[in-house]
C-alpha cells in the first residue's frame, strides 16, 4: 500500500487518466477508447440491481482489447442512431488499494447526453469500479465495470460510458 | 392500412385497457423460478395495471391487482422479496397471500369508540383477485373468464416453439429496461417485422450474419396475434467459412478482430439459429444464436413503452457457455448491435406522425393476408397482429 506523496502523485495520474478517457469519448474520439485500456482488459457495463444479486451480464461486455474495437466498428460502420454526444461529469476517484503497479478505485460518474437537435438529458449515472495498471508512468485499465444507478435505459446505449 | 391515430390517442389507450389488456388475452408477468418458495413475489403489470405474483404459504400461484382495497394504495413497494402477508403502508390494512383482507387498523375504533361502519364486512374487500397460468416456466395472467386455457390461447404452435427453447431450468444473466419514446404497439409491430431485419440492422449485413440464402418461415397462428420467426444457420456458410472469410463484409472494408461473437452452437440440435415468438399482447421470446431473453412489453402512455428485459441461460450451462452467451448478448438489449435501432425507430415513427389524423401506414408487403409463409419478406405477422387487435377492439 502506497501512502503519503505516492499516493496523492497516482491520485492525479488517476484523475489525469480520466480526464483523458472522458475527453476522447466526449470529443467523438471513440478510436481513442480502447487504448485507455491494457491488451488483455475486460470493460463491461451493468446496473446496480444485477450487481447487488451478482449477475454476470453487461449491457456492453467485451472480453478482449479486440471486442471493444470491434464495439467501435460496429458503432461506426453498422449501427444507425441520431447523432448525439456525451458529457461525462467524473469528480475525484476513490482509492481502494494502490501498489506501485497496480491501483483499484471507484469513481463516480454522470453523462448529459445531448442529441443532435439539441435536447439534453441526464443519460446515466453511476460508479466505475476500475483495475488500474501502472508501468512506467502510463496507467490503462486492466478491467472497468461501469456500474449504473438505475437498471433503466432511454432509448439507447450506442456510445460507450 | 392502419391509422396513425391508434399510435396517438389517448381515447384508444383507454380502451385498450378495457378491450385488450383487461380482455381475453393472457399477459407474460414474469418467470416462474422467481417465485419458487412459499411466501416469494414478485410484481409485475398487465398494460399499466400493477400486479403482484405471489406463491402462497400452500404453494399455489396468485396474482392480484397490487392495489390496496381501501384507498387503492400500491401495496408491494418492492420488485420482489418474500412475505407472509401483505400490509397497506397508509393504514395499516393486511392481506393474506389469497388476497383476503385480514386486518383493518381500528376497525372497532378506540376503546368502543368510532371503528368501521357496522355494515362493513373484510370479506367484501379483498384485493382484486386475477387468474393466473404457468407454461413452460412463464407465468401469465388474465383479468378475464373469457380467455381460454393457457395451451389453448398460445397454439401448439407457439406452445411447442416456446418449449424448444425452455426446456430445462433457467439461469437469469442479468435484467435492464430499456425505455422506448414510442406507443407499445409500435414495438410489437417492429419485433413482428422482419421484414425491416436485413435493413435497418446492418450489423447483420456488414457481418453477413443474416443472409437472403438463410432458411426460414413466419408463423403465425389461427388469432394472428402471436408469431413465430425462424431461420437456419446456413450450411454452406459455416463457422469455418466464416474464419476462412476472415469475416469480411461484401465490400471487404469492415471485418471484426474478435470473431467469437459470431459462433453458434447448435443448442437446440435442429439448425435454427435465429427465433423471433411474440404472445399477444405483449411477451417476446428471443434466440439470436445463442443469447436467450425474455422481453416484456409495457406500455406507458401513448408515446412511451418500458421493454423489460430478462436474459437467460441454463443452469448446467458450463462456464464457457455462459461466456459465450456474454458476448453474445452484445447483440441485443438497449446497446445491442442487432437491436439498439429498435429502441430508436418507433421513435422516429412516434414523431413523425405528430399532428396526423388523415394518413395511416402501408402494411402490404407479402400481400394482405396473415398466414404462415416461408419468405421472410413479408409483413404477415404484423397484419395478423391488427387482426388480433382488432377482434378484441370491435373495429
Amino acid at each position: 500500500m502506497v501512502l503519503g506523496e505516492t499516493k496523492r502523485e497516482m491520485l492525479i495520474q488517476l484523475m489525469d487518466l480520466h480526464a483523458r478517457y472522458s475527453a476522447a469519448l466526449d470529443n467523438d474520439r471513440l478510436e481513442d477508447w480502447p487504448t485507455f485500456f491494457t491488451d488483455d482488459a475486460t470493460y463491461r457495463i451493468t446496473s446496480r440491481a444485477d450487481a447487488a444479486e451478482d449477475l454476470p451480464l453487461g449491457i456492453i461486455y467485451c472480453n478482449s482489447k479486440e471486442m471493444m474495437i470491434d464495439r467501435i466498428t460496429s458503432t461506426r460502420q453498422a449501427n444507425i442512431f441520431e447523432g448525439q454526444g456525451y458529457r461525462h461529469i467524473i469528480p475525484a476517484p476513490l482509492i481502494l488499494t494502490a501498489s506501485e503497479t497496480e491501483i483499484m478505485a471507484e469513481t463516480s460518474f454522470c453523462v448529459i447526453r445531448i442529441m443532435h437537435a439539441g435536447d439534453s438529458m441526464l443519460f446515466a449515472s453511476g460508479v466505475y469500479r476500475d483495475n488500474i495498471v501502472s508501468s512506467e508512468g502510463d496507467l490503462k485499465f486492466s478491467s472497468k465495470t461501469v456500474v449504473l444507478d438505475s437498471h433503466k435505459i432511454d432509448t439507447l446505449l450506442a456510445i460507450p460510458l | 392500412m392502419v391509422p396513425y391515430e391508434v399510435f396517438t390517442s389517448t381515447v384508444q389507450y383507454a380502451v385498450e385497457t378495457e378491450r385488450v389488456f383487461k380482455g381475453p388475452v393472457w399477459s407474460y408477468l414474469g418467470l416462474s423460478r422467481d417465485v419458487s418458495e412459499p411466501s416469494d413475489y414478485l410484481v409485475s403489470a398487465i398494460g399499466e395495471i400493477p400486479i403482484i405474483v405471489v406463491r402462497n404459504l400452500d404453494g399455489v400461484l396468485r396474482a392480484m391487482v397490487n392495489r390496496c382495497a381501501h384507498r387503492g394504495a400500491l401495496l408491494c413497494l418492492e420488485r420482489s422479496g418474500s412475505a407472509r402477508k401483505f400490509s397497506c403502508v397508509y393504514h395499516a390494512w393486511s392481506y393474506d397471500l389469497d388476497g383476503n383482507l385480514t386486518n383493518v387498523a381500528f376497525e372497532k375504533g378506540i376503546k368502543g369508540d368510532g371503528g368501521m361502519a357496522p355494515n362493513f364486512r373484510k370479506e367484501d374487500h379483498g384485493l382484486r383477485r386475477i387468474r393466473i397460468a404457468e407454461f413452460s416456466g412463464l407465468l401469465f395472467g388474465s383479468f378475464s373468464e373469457g380467455a381460454p386455457d393457457i395451451e389453448d390461447y398460445l397454439g401448439p404452435e407457439v406452445c411447442g416453439r416456446i418449449k424448444r427453447v425452455l426446456h430445462k431450468p433457467l439461469r437469469v444473466l442479468g435484467r435492464n429496461t430499456q425505455i422506448l419514446p414510442n406507443n407499445w404497439k409500435l414495438y410489437m409491430e417492429n419485433v413482428k417485422d422482419s421484414y425491416h431485419a436485413s435493413i435497418l440492422h446492418l450489423f447483420f449485413t456488414t457481418f453477413r450474419l443474416n443472409r437472403l440464402t438463410q432458411s426460414g418461415e413466419i408463423i403465425v397462428d389461427e388469432s394472428g396475434g402471436h408469431h413465430v420467426s425462424y431461420s437456419r444457420i446456413d450450411q454452406d456458410h459455416s463457422n469455418a467459412q466464416y474464419e476462412k472469410d476472415d469475416v469480411r463484409s461484401h465490400n471487404d472494408k469492415v471485418a471484426l478482430t474478435d470473431p467469437a461473437i459470431l459462433r453458434t452452437f447448435d443448442e437446440f440440435g435442429d439448425g435454427i439459429s435465429l427465433q423471433i415468438l411474440t404472445v399477444f399482447p405483449g411477451f417476446v421470446l428471443q434466440q439470436v444464436q445463442n443469447s436467450l431473453a425474455i422481453r416484456q412489453v409495457l406500455p406507458r402512455g401513448t408515446d412511451k413503452t418500458d421493454l423489460v428485459w430478462t436474459y437467460i441461460g441454463f443452469e448446467d450451462d458450463d462456464e464457457e457457455m455462459q461466456e459465450h452467451r456474454l458476448v453474445q448478448n452484445n447483440m441485443v438489449g438497449p446497446a445491442g448491435y442487432i437491436s439498439m435501432e429498435d429502441g430508436a425507430v418507433g421513435g422516429f415513427i412516434q414523431r413523425g406522425i405528430t399532428g396526423t389524423s388523415e394518413d395511416a401506414s402501408v402494411v402490404l408487403m407479402g400481400g394482405e393476408g396473415a398466414e404462415s409463409q416461408t419468405s421472410r419478406v413479408t409483413e404477415a405477422s404484423v397484419r395478423g397482429f391488427w387482426k388480433k387487435y382488432r377482434s378484441l377492439m370491435g373495429t
